[in-house]
C-alpha cells in the first residue's frame, strides 16, 4: 500500500484569516478518506491546495507524487491521473450527455470509454438529453462522469450528493464504492455524517484550520468505548443510566422485571453527536 | 492511444463551441442579424452620396464590416467568458488535462467562423438591396483579408483580456456593450468620421476600431476618397501598426489577468 496525499504543516491564510493552520494528513491508496468539517473550517482551502487550484503559504504538499503548485507541462501531466468533481456546476446546458463526456474523454490519454461512464453513472436514458434539462441529481452524475472520464487513480468528490433523494443517494454510494473497487482512490468532502459513515474507511475531522482527529467512522471521538445511555420506565418514573457494561445493565433489568423492560432504549453517541462535541458544536 | 496535442484539443474545441452557439437562437439571431438591421436602417435614412461615386451605404458597410471584427471577437468573448467563469466551466476545464491555449484556440476558432459569417452577411444584404460595390482588384481583397485576419486577432485577444473586467456574467453585457457602442460612435461607423468633433476624432484614435473602419474605408471605397480622410491618405501602414500594438497590448493584458474562477 502506498500514499497517494501527503500533506504535512501546510499553512494558508487570507488576509488575518489563518483558514488553514497546520494540516498533517496521509490517505493511502485504495482508501475512501471523508474530510467532514463546518463551513469556513478550512476544508475547501485544503481541497482546492491539493488540486492544484491554489497555492499554499508554507508546508509539504504531495499528490501521487507531484508538487500540485508545479505549473507548466508537468502539471498537465498529474491531471491525467486524477478526477475532480466541483460542488455544483452549470455550465454546458446546450451539449446532451454524451457529447459532453465524449468531448472531455478527448482531454485524456487513456480515457474510459464514454458509453460505460455514462452506465456507470445511470445516465445512459439520458444520453442524448441537453444538459439544462436534466434534474439535479442527473446533473451531479454527470458532474461525476466528467470527473472520472479520464479512468483517474485519485478522485476528488465535494459535497456529492447535496440535493439527491435518499434512493439516489444510496445508488450515488454504491458507485463510489466500486470506483474504489476498481483501485481509486477517493477524497470525499462532506456535510452528511451518515454518508461519510456508510462510505468512508477513515474520515478526520477538521474545524478552525486543523485536524482535531483522523480514525475509522466507527472509533471516532472514542464512539466505541463511549458511556451508553440506558433508558426505561419504572412505575410512572423515566430512568436513566449512562454504562459502560450496558449489556450486563439490561440483563439486570430484565430478571428485576421478570422479562420484558417496559420502554427500554439503548443508545449510543451517534457519529452526528461525537462530531458535533468535537467542533464545540450548538448542543449542550 | 496518441497524445492529444493543444492543437487538436483546441480544434476540438472550437467544433464543440460552434455546436453551442448553434444551439443558442438568440445569441445566433442578435451577433448575425442586428448588424443587418443597423444597415437596413442606415442604408434607408440616408441614401445620398456623400462623394462622387460613394453613397452613404457604402461608406457604412466599410464600418460594419469593422464593427463585426469588435462584435463577434470582443463583444462576444467578453461577454461569454464571464459567464463561463461564473457556471464554473473555466474551473472544471482547470482541474483537467486540457492546456490552457486549447481553450483559447476554440475561441478563436468560433470568433473566426462567426466573424466570416457576419463579413458575408453584410456584404450580400449591402450587394443585394443598397448597391454596395466588392473591390475590383486582386490586391484590395487581399487587404480585406490582412484586415480581417489581423483586426479579428486583436479583437479576440482584447475579449479575453476585457473578460476580467465584468463582475459577473450576469453584469457584463451592461458593462461591454456600452463600451463597443460608444466606440462605434466615435469612430465613425455611424457617420462620416471627418464630420465628428475634433476631440472625438483624437480620442477614437487611440483605440483600434478607428483603424479597423479607416482599414475597411481603404478596401470599399475608391482611391479618390483617401483625400478626404484625415491625414489625406489611408495610412495603411499606421493602421496595421497601431492594431498590432493592441493586439500585443492585449496579449500581455489578457496572459497577466485571465482567471479561471470567479473571485
Amino acid at each position: 500500500m502506498s500514499t497517494v496525499i501527503s500533506v504535512s504543516g501546510l499553512h494558508k491564510s487570507y488576509g488575518s484569516n489563518h483558514a488553514v493552520a497546520g494540516i498533517d494528513l496521509a490517505i493511502e491508496q485504495g482508501e475512501i478518506f471523508a474530510l467532514l468539517g463546518p463551513n469556513g473550517a478550512g476544508k475547501t482551502t485544503t481541497v482546492e491546495i491539493l488540486e492544484g487550484f491554489r497555492d499554499r503559504d508554507s508546508g509539504s504538499v504531495q499528490v501521487l507524487g507531484f508538487d500540485p503548485a508545479t505549473k507548466g507541462r508537468a502539471g498537465q501531466e498529474w491531471r491525467d491521473r486524477i478526477g475532480i468533481v466541483l460542488q455544483s456546476t452549470h455550465d454546458a446546458g446546450d451539449l446532451t450527455v454524451l457529447e459532453s463526456v465524449s468531448h472531455f474523454a478527448k482531454y485524456y490519454e487513456s480515457p474510459k470509454d464514454p458509453h460505460e461512464v455514462i452506465n456507470l453513472v445511470g445516465l445512459t436514458d439520458k444520453s442524448n438529453a441537453l444538459g439544462r434539462t436534466l434534474s439535479g441529481g442527473q446533473r451531479r452524475r454527470l458532474d461525476v462522469a466528467l470527473g472520472i472520464i479520464g479512468n483517474p487513480e485519485l478522485i476528488f468528490l465535494d459535497e456529492p450528493t447535496t440535493g439527491f433523494d435518499p434512493e439516489a443517494r444510496r445508488a450515488f454510494w454504491q458507485l463510489i464504492r466500486k470506483l474504489r473497487d476498481e483501485g481509486a482512490t477517493i477524497l470525499l468532502t462532506t456535510h452528511y455524517l451518515d454518508e461519510a459513515e456508510a462510505l468512508a474507511d477513515r474520515v478526520a475531522v477538521i474545524n478552525r484550520g486543523k485536524i482535531v482527529e483522523v480514525s475509522t467512522p466507527a472509533l471516532l471521538g472514542g464512539r466505541a468505548t463511549s458511556l451508553a445511555t440506558v433508558s426505561w420506565r419504572d412505575g410512572v418514573e423515566l430512568r436513566k443510566e449512562k454504562s459502560a457494561n450496558p449489556t450486563a445493565l439490561v440483563a439486570q433489568l430484565s430478571a428485576q422485571f421478570g422479562g420484558e423492560v417496559p420502554e427500554l432504549n439503548v443508545k449510543r453517541a451517534s457519529l452526528e453527536d461525537i462530531y458535533l462535541e468535537m467542533i464545540g458544536g450548538a448542543h449542550e | 492511444m496518441s497524445k492529444p496535442t493543444s492543437l487538436s484539443i483546441g480544434i476540438q474545441r472550437g467544433a464543440l463551441e460552434i455546436k453551442q452557439f448553434m444551439r443558442q437562437r438568440e445569441s445566433v439571431v442578435f451577433t448575425m442579424l442586428f448588424p443587418l438591421i443597423l444597415l437596413a436602417i442606415f442604408g434607408s435614412v440616408f441614401s445620398n452620396s456623400i462623394a462622387k461615386g460613394v453613397t452613404f451605404s457604402q461608406y457604412f458597410v466599410a464600418g460594419m464590416i469593422a464593427s463585426g471584427m469588435v462584435n463577434t471577437g470582443f463583444q462576444q468573448l467578453a461577454i461569454m467568458i464571464p459567464v463561463e467563469r461564473d457556471f464554473g466551466t473555466l474551473k472544471r476545464l482547470r482541474g483537467t488535462p486540457m492546456p490552457a491555449s486549447s481553450y483559447f484556440i476554440g475561441k478563436a476558432i468560433l470568433v473566426t467562423l462567426s466573424m466570416l459569417i457576419q463579413v458575408f452577411l453584410l456584404l450580400a444584404a449591402g450587394v443585394a438591396f443598397f448597391g454596395v460595390n466588392l473591390p475590383k482588384t486582386g490586391e484590395k481583397w487581399l487587404l480585406l483579408a490582412a484586415l480581417l485576419v489581423v483586426g479579428s486577432a486583436c479583437s479576440t485577444i482584447l475579449g479575453i483580456a476585457f473578460s476580467n473586467v465584468p463582475k459577473s456574467g450576469r453584469g457584463a453585457s451592461a458593462v461591454v456593450s456600452p463600451v463597443v457602442i460608444v466606440l462605434q460612435f466615435f469612430s465613425g461607423v455611424f457617420f462620416i468620421f471627418t464630420d465628428l468633433p475634433h476631440w472625438m476624432q483624437q480620442v477614437a484614435a487611440i483605440f483600434p476600431l478607428k483603424w479597423m473602419t479607416q482599414g475597411a474605408r481603404s478596401v470599399f471605397l475608391p482611391d479618390s476618397f483617401a483625400t478626404r480622410e484625415v491625414a489625406g491618405n489611408w495610412e495603411t501602414g499606421r493602421t496595421f501598426a497601431i492594431i498590432g500594438a493592441w493586439l500585443v497590448v492585449g496579449l500581455i493584458w489578457a496572459v497577466r489577468s485571465f482567471k479561471w474562477e470567479r473571485d
